[in-house]
């Protein structure tokens, strides 16, 4: 189905993604509402899946990615590789088309998608033991984080605290409270996206969320080969 | 010659972020943003921070290409991009912002072979690769010896080194005679003001028995080492640019002598020598020598062409076009051990679901 653009309207055209969990998770947003959407879970495939969800959504939406009036790219944090495919794929875009591309947290859009009206946590899994996680006042409101911990070791600042996100169900010990939604879609982040831009606020920069440094071992000065 | 295919090639295989712009075998542009230095501290390639650096890199790069071109992304023809081998977060960045805008602009994409990348941008420096051309690869990621009789079809493999590569031969020696990283260009420059033959190195695999084209580095290099470090238990100086032009000996005399005798062993009169340590000016002195007295025609690109850069994968792609080969699918995956016969990873046209395996570790580093 075709849609048809009120006159003198201006026209907007998000195209959202979002690989830093492991959903790889694409959306189509016209200022109003969603058009499109399509989420996979698949951790390993982020590369594979991504382009072929582009196309299938815009397809669905019956339109082409020039028609697109700007990017918005979930900015992590997560797993480094994942979250580099939505990136790297969100700054080309923007490059090809010309048009802006706009960073959100990836948590904003978990924290969004939950539709809290109190005080929660958002948890996603950082591997290596920990999580990512970010406390909110409401689902719009963030007032800690992001950051990246053990869960004992976060445990007295969220509890009592409502969670979600698949780092919040994975660790109950922490976050006895954990529920839905467990990764984040890209509908949640393109709404998110359109009812900030409408309201004239500045995005992130789509530049990576890490978090934690590189792994790099410095190698030991020389080592000696000759037996003793 | 404007009806020759106008590609723009992506390398992100290690820690070099190239984008090249060709016109069938015409370079227009090589823009290459490297992060060598911030892997300079670490004595190597570290990957997380070579993958970082892709992520940033990319886009100016890109732009940077089609200026020095002068060409409009809307006139390209095909975008190429290295799918394999490499490190396989570092060659995710490249596959993903080739697929991003292959697909923006309407353009079929080419998910091509780094190795066979290597050979084909001969084609920039000296015109069309004869068939067949035996190739020397050599840098700190591969030694090999491959035989194409046609680059974006049929490259064999010879022979490989069983253990380092020589490049990484050359970093460690380096490091263990305290002249830095990358060892490549430092040994050059030492080796030529000292004797090649005032230390006897063992040569690797060269043995009526062993292996005729396959390379060993690993044994000279302990050789190495063991050497110094006799000197300096003794409390004598350790002769820097004897060890340094010896070790470099050890390691060119092996590889050209291989990759002359698989010449001659084949039948073929071509050998190109490409890869980091093609920049090797001994390399390049001894191969000429021994390929001139053996009939062979020698063919060794310039230094930069010769490092990793994103010409070769352009040149390598605008081959594809021109030879009419299948483009790649939207799901083309990045491909770490991608063998060196598959010079492309051609589409496997819709409902093709191929789940390749990538280990956790690699994605999650
Ligand atoms: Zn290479």
């Amino acid at each position: 189905m075709r849609r048809a653009w009120a006159p003198y309207a201006v026209c907007v055209l998000l195209l959202a993604l979002d690989t830093a969990t492991p959903a790889v998770t694409v959306a189509l947003h016209d200022g109003t509402s969603v058009v499109a959407s399509s989420s996979q879970v698949d951790a390993r495939r982020h590369g594979e899946l991504l382009l072929p969800a582009v196309d299938r959504v815009l397809a669905e939406a019956d339109t082409r990615l020039d028609a697109v009036t700007g990017i918005v790219v979930g900015v992590g944090p997560g797993p480094y590789t994942g979250l580099r495919v939505g990136l790297m794929t969100a700054d080309t875009f923007g490059l090809a088309l010309g048009v802006p591309v706009h960073g959100v947290c990836t948590l904003d859009g978990l924290a969004y998608a939950s539709d809290l009206e109190v005080p929660f946590v958002v948890a996603t899994d950082a591997r290596r033991k920990e999580v990512y996680w970010a406390r909110y006042d409401d689902a719009r409101t963030r007032v800690t984080g992001p950051a990246v911990d053990r869960p004992a070791e976060i445990a007295e600042q969220v509890a009592g605290l409502p969670a979600v996100g698949a780092g919040a169900l994975l660790y109950p010990d922490t976050f006895p409270q954990a529920h839905e939604p467990e990764h984040v879609s890209a509908a949640a982040l393109a709404s998110l996206a359109a009812e900030k831009l409408a309201a004239g606020e500045e995005l992130a920069p789509p530049r990576p969320l890490y978090l934690r440094r590189p792994d790099a071992q410095v190698p030991k000065n020389y080592k000696v080969v000759t037996p003793k | 010659m404007a009806d020759e295919p106008l590609v723009l090639g992506i390398e992100t295989s290690c820690d070099e972020t190239g984008v090249g712009i060709v016109r069938g075998t015409t370079l227009l542009a090589d823009a290459v943003a490297s992060s060598v230095d911030e892997h300079a501290r670490f004595g190597g390639v570290v990957p997380e921070v070579a993958s970082r650096a892709h992520l940033e890199a990319m886009v100016p790069t890109i732009d940077r290409a089609l200026k020095e071109a002068g060409v409009s992304a809307k006139d390209l023809d095909g975008i190429a991009v290295t799918a394999g081998p490499g490190l396989a977060g570092a060659l995710l960045v490249g596959v993903s912002a080739a697929k991003a805008y292959a697909y923006a602009l309407g353009k079929p994409l080419y998910g091509v072979n780094h190795l066979a990348s290597h050979i084909c941008v001969d084609q920039l420096e000296h015109g069309a690769l004869p068939e067949p051309t035996m190739a020397l690869l050599v840098s700190g990621g591969h030694s090999s010896l491959l035989l194409s009789t046609d680059i974006t079809s049929d490259v064999r493999p010879m022979g490989a080194t069983i253990d380092d590569a020589a490049g990484e031969a050359f970093d460690k020696i380096a490091r263990v005679l305290d002249l830095g990283f990358p060892g490549g260009p430092v040994i050059d420059r030492y080796a030529r003001e000292g004797d090649p033959e005032a230390i006897a190195f063992p040569r690797g695999l060269t043995g009526p028995r062993d292996p005729a084209y396959d390379f060993s580095f690993s044994g000279l290099k302990t050789a190495v080492a063991r050497w110094i470090e006799a000197r300096r238990a003794a409390g004598e100086e350790v002769p820097v640019r004897d060890v340094a032009a010896s070790f470099q000996e050890a390691v060119v005399d092996v590889l050209t002598r291989k990759a002359v005798r698989a010449c001659k062993d084949e039948g073929v009169g071509h050998l190109m020598i490409g890869g980091g340590v093609a920049a090797n000016s001994r390399l390049r002195a001894l191969a000429q020598e021994r390929c001139e007295a053996a009939g062979i025609r020698l063919r060794v690109p310039r230094p930069k062409l010769c490092t990793d850069n994103g010409a070769m994968v352009a040149a390598l792609g605008a081959e594809m076009v021109a030879r009419g080969r299948a483009a790649s699918d939207w799901d083309l995956s990045a491909d770490s051990s991608l063998p060196v016969t598959d010079p492309h990873v051609p589409g496997q046209g819709h409902g093709h679901d191929h789940v390749h395996e990538i280990g956790e570790e690699n994605l999650y580093s």
